[in-house]
């Protein structure tokens, strides 16, 4: 399933945060949106899973969903978003339970998912039992859970240490190479983005527009830390993306 | 001392930070109640300024062999288990209903901000009238009593649900009745618990005010009897008893709270 925004703008009260943007997001692509601090790349992701709607324009899904797709638009959240009442186990069960699965179905769903995220040992434990990158793995683990058309990553990655992030950031390239997803991944992070996108999309400082699309060849599974030509590329985006931060961070937050 | 030798970097943190020691709470029982003792024994608490401990206790004891313990404190249990189960209840469902629905929350907030402060035994002869000088009025005043706070709690603690987790189960698709069962509710139960501390023991207070105004038995009219003969030896039993209801209700929710909300950090 193909995701596009169509001449999308909007405003908080008298504040301008999204001005014109069009993008497609194309089947089986991981497209990064990076940008300055307030530029309103989660507002983007939000308006395209739905949680929030444009002042203006559309967004239009296109396409067939992937079979047995339970919820074409699927969030993971930088803070995980996981309830502490639940197991690992129930967390992935409850975003289930809405839907006319079997028991065995949906054990079945979870035993794979889980054992995809390698989290199969971790089943019974409670979130506070897990470290930052094993929540975020129960999370990536009840995305999956649903089969969803499109991953709406709302910089997954950011709450967790470098090392952890590398180990991630690994989990994902492989999670996509055994099955390419079509996944929207916001991040503050150029180094992320030179890694998982397929497309990197900067985004100017508020009102956000969009000031370039770089498209990286390279595939994800050969990229490496420290491969020249992603630094390359990291270099340029940063040498787009200086000024405008610099800018955003002298302005008054009041959004 | 030459400004080059070395010296420790001296130590200025700690602190700040409750830990749980044992056995503290209860050495403050021993002590006072034995310094009560010693004074009363050598005379330096006269037997009018406060009971002896040791008078109290066998105060109690008769209490408890003649049978009259379970019959003032049975009619007591039940009018506070009653009327607290009516006003809890009711006041958790009013209070998630607020924490809901904005058109409930603007209705019923000023209502409940007005009800709050009224002393609430002001009113009984009111629900004398309305409920008859039975139990009714005793229900309807304890009820009412633990109604308000439990209403407050519950509120504030729906308001404090991560809404981060609201969003997640709406991006997941869930219906409205989920979210509310399986995401608003467990996290607020925390909040509701801590609310209903303070409304049991509001509760506890208004069940022996109401005993007191009219009762025939219960802890408040045994209190009272005892108050008006000056009987300072069953007047403390009967106050005995009700802390020990206050420290049993308190310790039965935190029992609650460690089997519930073991998932807290």
């Amino acid at each position: 399933m193909e995701l596009r925004l169509d001449a999308i703008s909007h405003r908080y009260g008298d504040v301008e945060v999204l001005s014109d943007i069009n993008l497609t997001i194309p089947e089986g692509q991981i497209v990064c949106i990076v940008g300055p601090s307030g530029c309103g790349k989660s507002t983007l992701l939000r308006f395209l899973g739905g949680l929030e709607a444009p002042d203006s324009g559309a967004v239009l899904q296109q396409g067939p969903q992937p079979p047995g797709c339970l919820n074409p638009l699927t969030y993971i959240f930088q803070d995980f978003a996981l309830l502490p009442w639940r197991s690992v186990t129930g967390n992935i069960q409850l975003v289930l339970e809405d839907t006319n699965l079997s028991r065995s179905e949906s054990r079945a769903i979870i035993d794979d998912v889980l054992a995809r995220t390698r989290l199969t040992d971790f089943r019974d434990a409670l979130p506070k039992q897990l470290s930052g990158g094993m929540k975020q793995r129960v999370a990536i683990a009840r995305a999956l859970a649903v089969t969803p058309a499109v991953m709406l990553m709302d910089e997954p990655l950011s709450a967790l240490d470098s090392q952890t992030r590398e180990l991630l950031m690994d989990d994902l390239i492989s999670l996509w190479e055994r099955a390419p997803f079509t996944a929207v991944y916001v991040t503050h992070n150029l180094a992320e983005a030179v890694r998982l996108g397929h497309r990197i999309v900067v985004l100017s400082r508020r009102p956000g527009t969009i000031q370039e699309v770089v498209e990286i060849d390279t595939p994800l599974a050969e990229r490496r830390l420290g491969d020249p030509v992603l630094e390359a590329h990291q270099a340029r985006l940063w040498q787009v993306m200086r000024d405008e931060a610099a800018a955003a961070d002298a302005e008054l937050a009041d959004v | 001392m030459s400004d080059n030798s070395p010296r420790p970097v001296p130590y200025r943190g700690g602190g700040f930070r409750p830990v749980h020691i044992r056995g503290v709470g209860i050495a403050t029982f021993v002590v006072l109640i034995a310094l009560i003792e010693w004074g009363t024994r050598a005379g330096w608490i006269s037997n009018l300024t406060l009971p002896r401990p040791s008078d109290v206790l066998i105060t109690f004891g008769d209490l408890w062999q003649t049978g009259l313990l379970w019959a003032h404190l049975l009619p007591s249990l039940s009018r506070l288990i009653i009327g607290a189960a009516m006003g809890v209840s009711a006041g958790i469902a009013v209070g998630v209903l607020i924490g809901l629905f904005s058109l409930i929350r603007a209705g019923l907030v000023p209502l409940v901000a007005a009800l709050f402060p009224i002393p609430k035994i002001a009113l009984l002869p009111l629900f004398v009238i309305w409920f008859g000088i039975d139990e009714g009025s005793k229900y309807a005043l304890i009820a009412l009593g633990t109604f308000t706070p439990t209403v407050v709690s519950t509120y504030g603690a729906v308001d404090n649900v991560d809404r981060t987790l609201i969003r997640m189960g709406q991006s997941f698709g869930l219906s409205w009745w989920s979210i509310v069962r399986k995401i608003v509710l467990p996290g607020a139960l925390p909040g509701i618990l801590s609310g209903l501390r303070v409304s049991i023991a509001i509760g506890i207070i208004l069940l022996v005010a109401a005993e007191m105004l009219g009762a025939q038995h219960g802890i408040g009219a045994y209190i009272l009897e005892a108050g008006s003969l000056y009987d300072l030896e069953r007047l403390f039993a009967g106050v005995v008893i009700l802390s020990a209801l206050g420290v049993l209700t308190s310790s039965g929710i935190a029992w609650v709270e460690r089997r519930l909300l073991s998932w807290r950090v």
